[in-house]
């Protein structure tokens, strides 16, 4: 009992609604499912609700400019459909495209797509330091969706560890809102400008606007907040919630100090789980330092008809999601409708949107290369928060021939939990890679198992009637 | 430097690879096991791990008995409880007419000299099972039944068969196999393994092993599907299942509920993936919420496809190759050999170091599938 349609779109980001406007044009039919209520995706989060308000302000100029893309993609003919969570991704066993299964309104659906474009963007590199979950530590990431869904901001002085654009542009964000920070501590290395000074150079070149602003916001945080450069390790403590946190910076001692509110961030990966449940190849990035999947130049992945665009694919922005995705409906179109005809011109200015946008980020990807410890944490690091299963107990796994982070899921239960393993799969992999003397591109992930989202037995039931009363 | 000598080649560290290796090291013979990826990766990680001799075809029940007594002490032989819980398990009557069928079974096993299966009541159910829906009607039992961890299970079995001095060799995959008269020689790329004996262990892949080994063995290949859920407070001791449903419903140690019973997903054997087909699946989610309403409400957070060796008659393959010298065939359990790993090792113990065995095992011949006809 499932509809067919030309292609189905997965996300409402940037990537996802460009996509859908520009292959919307050559008449194909199109679904667009979207985890959230509105369309924006992570970066432009509830813009139409806050258009006008004084949040926009506090958000920034670049977030309010989301709404006019939202506002094209709300008036293009894609089926749009809020609010549904795609659990499960079938593909099409070598004939293309695939059955995508999603809930809305507690019901499990199925819906057959030609192609099926993933533009579920991004998640946040994460955290792995002593006490890094206790409650008052949070991802910046979750802080700011509380801040763009809600307007709501910690209450009290919060520390800020970690570096990144997201880091910067949130700590503007937060002080904006009223929100005071305790200190920002800088996990940026020493020593990193000089070496990358020509991709310093290139980024200025190519990526001005953006690169200005950046430093701009780093030069207001350093004068307002106490700032505290090349942070090397941290530890938060409290029993059961965070009441101090110890940070140590390069070659100094380590120093205690009283915190309420800890957000961290260590910059952002491709979220692979629909990728690696489909069994697409990937690769690993090592100017990225994550996996990402194997893309063509449409952004079509090793599954024919599957394809991939925005950060999903490997981060590059908003802007870039934007241009891929418009790169991907072009091969869409092209496989879909081989009479219509795409404008050779305008692929070619596309592409060269792009490159400039990619040849300024090389500079954002080595600055801001997360350190080695944040990757390799001490032996009482929480690594599976689901199972609370150690670094110290992976460590403990030196039998022969471990090398395969599914076996340290087998046989400790890391991954096993309500996240799947978004949370600790490179943790496992890096720890089994220094176990094994390898390396974590080598290792790889955990499988991804199906499905993507926790659905109810009660929701699943469902899919079973509904075939047998068909 | 790996030995490549012993006694013993064992194809597959699977758990019942496993359990072969540990009984002939005790029995003080070298033994090595060649795992094409790693301990368990297949049928043996993906089990459900029920521990069962209820309802088993009456053929295999001499061997199942005694593979259960072996399971309440489990820790004797490898050192580790394995997560094993007696907790009984249920056949579940949910109509008077399934209440025939289960009381046939038990008259069934009864002529056959086995006494373990009961048939409890409605009040009985309910008392074992709290949860089960009003509508069912009473069950098959077993009290001694259970279920174990399967990955507790296996780390038990490996770090036996290590510390009795066997040899694993993960990552390494037979292709290719030559005989003469000091015994087998097996390739595994640039690597060569040589023993006078050769046991095949390796489940869905035992039917191309075979006939490297020289002997041709039809095999189906089975991928059934399991669903486990996050953790809820404990309410449930026993596993469940049910007469006319496909259905294994149970709660494990953790607290998950881990639903199976052999609904089939899709199995790529050369490829060695397995894919879950939600639509079959829905099935089985349905079964367990129309016995267990009170679970609808409860997320499945993960769920897979074991791969696995399945016969014609649904039996196992266990015994000596009638044409090749010195080949012993292990696999074919058909979605329900977990039971039964404890057993083999001592069987094939005896077929390989006394060469015959007292044990049950001639509904088991591989012989007894007859050659597949040249397609």
């Amino acid at each position: 009992m499932s509809d067919h349609v030309d292609l189905i779109i997965i996300g409402a980001g940037p990537a996802g609604m460009s996509a859908a406007i520009a292959a919307s044009r050559q008449g194909l039919s199109i679904v667009v499912l979207d985890e959230q209520a509105r369309p924006g995706g992570q970066i432009w989060r509830n813009v139409e609700q806050r258009r006008d308000g004084a949040l926009s302000t506090v958000l920034g100029r670049d977030y309010a400019a989301g709404a006019e893309l939202v506002d094209r993609f709300r008036a293009c003919p894609a089926d749009y459909r809020a609010e549904a969570s795609v659990w499960h991704i079938d593909e099409g066993q070598g004939t293309g495209g695939g059955k995508v299964f999603y809930l809305k309104d507690h019901q499990a659906r199925v819906l057959e797509g030609r192609c099926i474009l993933l533009a579920t963007g991004a998640q946040e590199r994460p955290p792995a330091f002593p006490g890094w979950t206790l409650p008052g530590v949070m991802g910046i990431g979750a802080a700011q969706v509380t801040l763009k869904s809600g307007g709501q901001i910690p209450d009290g002085p919060v520390w800020i560890a970690g570096c990144g654009p997201l880091a910067y542009l949130y700590a503007m964000q937060l002080r904006r809102a009223g929100g005071t920070i305790a200190g920002f501590l800088d996990t940026t290395p020493p020593g990193r400008l000089l070496p990358n000074f020509f991709a310093f150079l290139q980024a200025m070149l190519f990526q001005p606007a953006p690169m200005l602003k950046g430093v701009a916001w780093q030069l207001a945080l350093r004068c307002t907040v106490p700032w505290v450069p090349h942070v090397a390790a941290l530890t938060a403590d409290g029993g059961d919630r965070l009441k101090t946190l110890t940070y140590t910076t390069t070659g100094g001692k380590p120093v205690t100090v009283e915190a309420a509110h800890l957000l961290v961030h260590e910059g952002i990966v491709p979220g692979t789980h629909p990728t690696l449940m489909l069994g697409c190849e990937q690769a690993w990035s090592d100017a990225q330092d994550c996996f990402a999947p194997k893309l063509d130049e449409w952004g079509e992945t090793s599954l024919p008809g599957i394809f991939v665009a925005g950060d999903a694919g490997g981060i590059a922005g908003a802007q870039a999601a934007r241009l891929r995705g418009e790169l991907a409906a072009v091969a869409i179109m092209r496989r879909l409708k081989p009479s219509a005809v795409a404008e050779r011109d305008a692929v070619k200015r596309l592409r060269s949107r792009l490159s400039r946008i990619i040849a300024g980020r090389a500079f954002l990807d080595r600055y801001f290369r997360p350190r080695e410890a944040a990757c390799l944490p001490p032996d009482d690091t929480v690594i599976c928060r689901c199972e609370g299963v150690t670094a110290a107990q992976i460590r403990a796994l030196t039998t022969n021939g471990l090398g395969d982070p599914n076996m340290v899921k087998a046989f400790t239960r890391a991954g096993m939990g309500p996240c799947q393993g978004r949370q600790c799969g490179y943790g496992v992999a890096r720890l089994t890679a220094e176990i094994t003397g390898t390396h974590a591109a080598t290792v790889g992930l955990y499988r991804a198992r199906p499905p993507l989202k926790p659905i109810t037995l009660g929701e699943l039931a469902v899919l079973d009637k509904q075939r047998t009363e068909a | 430097m790996t030995r490549t000598e012993s006694d013993i080649l064992v194809i597959g560290g699977g758990l019942h690879g496993l359990s072969v290796a540990l009984q002939l090291l005790r029995a003080g013979r070298s033994v090595t096991i060649l795992e094409e990826s790693w301990v368990g990766r297949h049928a043996s990680g993906a089990s459900a791990a029920g521990v069962r001799t209820m309802f088993r075809p009456v053929s295999e029940l001499p061997v199942s008995v005694e593979a259960a007594g072996m399971w309440h002490r489990i820790e004797d032989l490898v050192g580790d409880t394995c997560g094993f819980h007696a907790n009984g398990q249920l056949r579940v009557a949910e109509r008077d007419t399934d209440l025939i069928s289960l009381e046939n079974r038990v008259r069934e096993t009864r002529s056959a000299g086995f006494k373990h299966e009961e048939m409890i009541d409605r009040q009985t159910l309910r008392r074992l099972a709290p949860a089960i829906a009003p509508h069912c009607v009473g069950a098959l039992y077993v009290c001694t039944d259970g279920a174990a961890d399967p990955h507790r299970t296996l780390r038990a079995f490996r770090v036996a068969v290590l510390a009795a001095g066997g040899l694993i060799c993960e990552g390494t995959s037979v292709t290719g196999a030559d005989h003469n008269d000091t015994g087998w020689k097996l390739l595994c790329g640039d690597r060569i393994f040589r023993a006078p004996v050769v046991v095949n262990a390796a489940g869905a892949w035992a039917g191309k092993i075979a006939a490297m080994l020289g002997d041709d063995i039809p095999l189906g290949v089975k991928a059934s599907m399991m669903m486990v859920t996050e953790r809820v407070a404990p309410f449930l001791d026993p596993v469940v299942s049910a007469v006319g449903r496909t259905l294994s419903f149970k709660q494990s140690e953790q607290g998950t509920l881990v639903i199976g019973g052999g609904l089939q997903g899709r199995a790529d054997v050369e490829a060695q993936r397995s894919f879950v087909d939600f639509e079959r699946l829905a099935r089985g989610a349905r079964a367990a919420t129309e016995l267990f309403p009170a679970v609808r409400n409860i997320r499945i957070v993960r769920t897979w496809a074991g791969i696995e060796a399945t016969t014609s008659d649904h039996q196992p393959v266990i015994g000596a190759s009638t044409r090749s010298p010195g080949v012993f065939h292990v696999f074919g359990f058909s979605g329900h050999g977990f039971q039964l790993v404890p057993v083999t090792g001592l069987i094939l113990r005896d077929l390989i170091i006394d060469t015959k065995t007292s044990r049950q095992i001639a509904s088991f011949a591989p012989d007894r599938l007859g050659v597949r006809s040249a397609a």
